[in-house]
């Protein structure tokens, strides 16, 4: 069979594909992206008609996917890691209904946070949800075990989550396929009450959820993604999940290392999984990329003075992305001295691109905010955040998707006034319109901004479910329609810009000024295609 | 054998493309490759890298463990220097030597090349220039690759053939473009060690 050369993301949307999906549901996030965009491009896709437009956000994309699964069918949700936040709720829920058609839900971790907010794990969710959750080490492990996670969530009627990172995400390696499976057709669920989440109903399944997870744990066990490696040196055991398995086999191979290994892949992981590498060792080294879940349920699980070395008595550093020097130092061998880099070479940290749209919104408040005392100004999240940064220092906030609207309505309730928002337009219908109709409500004095360039501009220039809707949004919510400002933000219109801003931070209710002008780099690509 | 690359640049210049030639031909010759990309907020204007493994054996990590690359190999000389704790002893440093410059510290360029040189194996290689001569600055990266090619442990014709793969889409003038761009590449880099 020929082999493809995929990246880690690639590799999972095409075993979804050939696993017979029937649609991929999403919103944008890094690392997590290349999945459905690889779908949307693909032709087996295109034959088959499997949906692939975006969703307006991980909560939607998720209940959508249920609801394509209740109708029988195969079905695939991405997300980063804090997208499976705010899908949370149908997350935890679906664990609860469980799953007619397969169900595979993706979650992106970016340990070191090259790109997001934090670095939360999403093993933890999968454990709190109680469902099965894979984790590949390399590119053919993203397309084996997508593979098998839909056959598995058929067989055990529940959601299954795959969980990778930036890493695996975004590196290439040679990927062979497997046979192209049918979709399945449509069949509604044989039991109609196992969707309906009454408390009566709600009882019954959990306790059915419940009685599943020691099947799960055997399962987990004995299927073969979690591997124990012999090894002669007893001195030390090694139990490496996902990525970390790579980082340790480059170092043992290099070191002639020999030490037994249980490569963890598959969750949930009980005692019995551990306790031959325990009792045949005199001490464990635990290699998490991420959070130390497993070393805080092995310290749970073992009693006595067998040590575990890992993330929390210091072997490895608590955060941060593991790499083959750290897993080499924390296995005692020192790294040999290295050239250090010259003292002239300076940062080059991302910028907003030059003659974005941004820039001059954010001139145009600057300026209009001069008269107040700073410190009013509450962000979210996407290219514009880059305003936090020297030359703009635009902006105070930028917490989660839609938390500027209701950050800048909490600080307006405490009595700042003017207190302003500034949001995308892509974050605006991700979740910033229920914040606003919160403050349209309440009339709270906030003025908000929506600089709109008609894409997704952070994660590459996906279309936005704003494009050309953001006036009929903001009216249907009951904003005032004289209090709806329309402004172009280039450098030719800065004072009138600053003067209609100026008008609207006095303003004793909500304001909105629509600021429209499309990303430089979507507007490029659009011209090229 | 085993080769491990960083490729190295600003957001937009063009790795991708080096790194996507080297592992088609890599794949062609029936060797192993891993190559770890950065997608999102650093392809915004800032400083870009992706580590590339090549290799007769199967590749194990994504990342080169520092001090083991054998090749860096940059289209901006300062991104070249950020990366050189990865460099082996004996790995070779090969930069474009024309700067991209993007922000107001960019160091005095004469220290960012006299930095290069000092390092014991380095070559910079004016690819803007040359890429000017054979047609337009948007092959100076083929023209880096070019320069490159014999430390790579593949063979030069395999190069040109995922070269024809890859720019065949876009038409046979692309093709013989890149192509011409490898070559001088390769002469040039060939001249400076010879002299
Ligand atoms: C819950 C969640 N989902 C996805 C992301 C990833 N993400 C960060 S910014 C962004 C897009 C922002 O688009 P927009 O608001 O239109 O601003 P632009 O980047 O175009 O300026 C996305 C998808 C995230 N940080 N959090
Ligand atoms: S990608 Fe678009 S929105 Fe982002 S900084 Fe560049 S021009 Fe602005």
């Amino acid at each position: 069979m020929n082999k493809l050369v995929l990246l880690g993301d690639e590799a999972i949307a095409q075993a979804a594909m050939d696993a017979g999906i029937s649609g991929v549901y999403a919103y944008p996030g890094t690392p997590s992206t290349e999945i459905t965009e690889y779908i949307q491009k693909s032709k087996l896709a295109a034959e088959r008609k499997i949906h692939s437009d975006w969703s307006a956000n991980e909560k939607t994309a998720m209940e959508a996917a249920l609801g394509m699964s209740y109708a029988g069918k195969k079905v695939l949700v991405c997300m980063k890691h804090v997208g499976l936040n705010v899908a949370a709720d149908a997350f935890i829920n679906s664990a609860i209904t469980g799953v007619n058609g397969g169900l595979v839900v993706l979650s992106a971790d970016d340990p070191s946070m090259h790109s997001s907010q934090n670095e939360q794990d999403s093993r933890f969710y999968g454990k709190f949800a109680m469902v099965p959750v894979l984790e590949p080490s390399n590119q053919q492990e993203c397309y084996d075990m997508t593979y098998k996670a839909f056959e598995l969530s058929e067989q055990y009627k529940l959601p299954v989550m795959i969980r990778i990172t930036t890493r695996l995400a975004h590196s290439r390696a040679g990927v062979e396929q497997d046979t192209v499976l049918e979709e399945n057709s449509l069949r509604i669920p044989e039991d109609s009450s196992q969707f309906i989440l009454l408390p009566a109903y709600a009882r019954k399944r959990y306790k059915g959820l419940l009685s599943q997870q020691s099947k799960l744990e055997d399962d987990a066990a004995s299927l073969g993604f979690n591997k124990s490696i012999p090894g002669t040196d007893h001195s030390k055991g090694i139990i490496a999940c996902g990525i970390a398995y790579n980082y340790y086999m480059e170092i043992a191979t290099q070191h002639n290392l020999n030490y037994p290994v249980l490569k963890i892949s598959h969750y949930p992981v009980n005692s019995l999984t551990v306790q031959k590498l325990v009792d045949s060792t005199d001490e464990l080294l635990v290699l998490e990329e991420g959070a130390p879940l497993l070393e805080e349920l092995m310290a749970g699980m073992l009693k006595g003075n067998y040590s575990i070395n890992g993330r929390l008595n210091g072997t490895l550093p608590r955060d941060g992305e593991l790499n083959p020097v750290i897993v080499s130092e924390a296995l005692g061998i020192p790294v040999e001295d290295r050239l250090s880099v010259p003292g002239i070479v300076a940062a080059r940290p991302p910028a907003l691109c030059n003659g974005c749209g941004h820039i001059d919104v954010y001139s145009a408040l600057g300026e209009a905010l001069k008269e107040y005392s700073p410190g009013r100004v509450f962000s979210d999240i996407g290219c514009y955040t880059l305003g936090a940064l020297p030359p703009y220092n635009a902006i105070n906030s930028c917490v989660d998707m839609g938390a500027s609207i209701t950050m800048a309505k909490g600080a307006s309730d405490a009595g700042l006034k003017p207190s302003v928002a500034v949001i995308g337009d892509s974050t605006f219908t991700h979740s910033g319109m229920t914040g606003l109709l919160d403050a349209i409500i309440e009339k709270t004095p906030i003025t908000v901004v929506i600089s709109d360039n008609s894409t997704t501009g952070m994660t590459g220039g996906q279309a936005s479910h704003a494009t050309g809707r953001i006036h009929q949004i903001c009216i249907g919510l009951g904003l005032e329609e004289e209090h709806l400002v329309e402004i172009n933000p280039m450098r030719k219109y800065h004072e009138e810009n600053t003067k209609l801003i100026a008008r609207e931070l006095a303003y004793n209710g909500v304001s909105v000024i629509l600021a429209q002008r499309e990303c430089i780099q979507t507007a490029i690509k659009r011209k090229k295609t | 054998m085993k080769t491990d690359i960083i490729l190295s640049g600003v957001g937009g210049q063009g790795i991708l493309s080096i790194a996507a030639v080297i592992g088609i031909a890599a794949i062609d010759s029936g060797l192993h490759v891993k190559q770890a990309e950065v997608h999102g907020m650093s392809q915004r204007g800032g400083a870009v890298q992706s580590h590339l493994r090549i290799s007769d054996k199967p590749i194990n990590s994504d990342l080169i463990p520092e001090g083991m690359c054998d090749i860096i190999l940059s289209v901006e000389p300062m991104e070249s220097l950020r990366y050189i704790p990865f460099l082996s002893k004996e790995g070779w440093l090969i930069t474009n030597s024309k700067p991209f410059i993007n922000i107001d510290n960019y160091p005095e360029l004469e220290e960012v090349h006299a930095a290069v040189k000092a390092i014991k194996n380095s070559v910079l290689i004016d690819a803007d220039g040359i890429a000017a001569e054979v047609g337009t600055r948007k092959v100076s990266n083929i023209i880096m690759l070019g320069a490159a090619s014999g430390f790579l442990g593949i063979e030069f014709s395999a190069l040109e053939n995922s070269i024809s793969v890859i720019f065949g889409k876009k038409g046979e003038a692309l093709v013989t473009l890149n192509l011409q761009a490898l070559a001088a590449g390769q002469n040039e880099a060939k001249n400076q060690l010879n002299s």
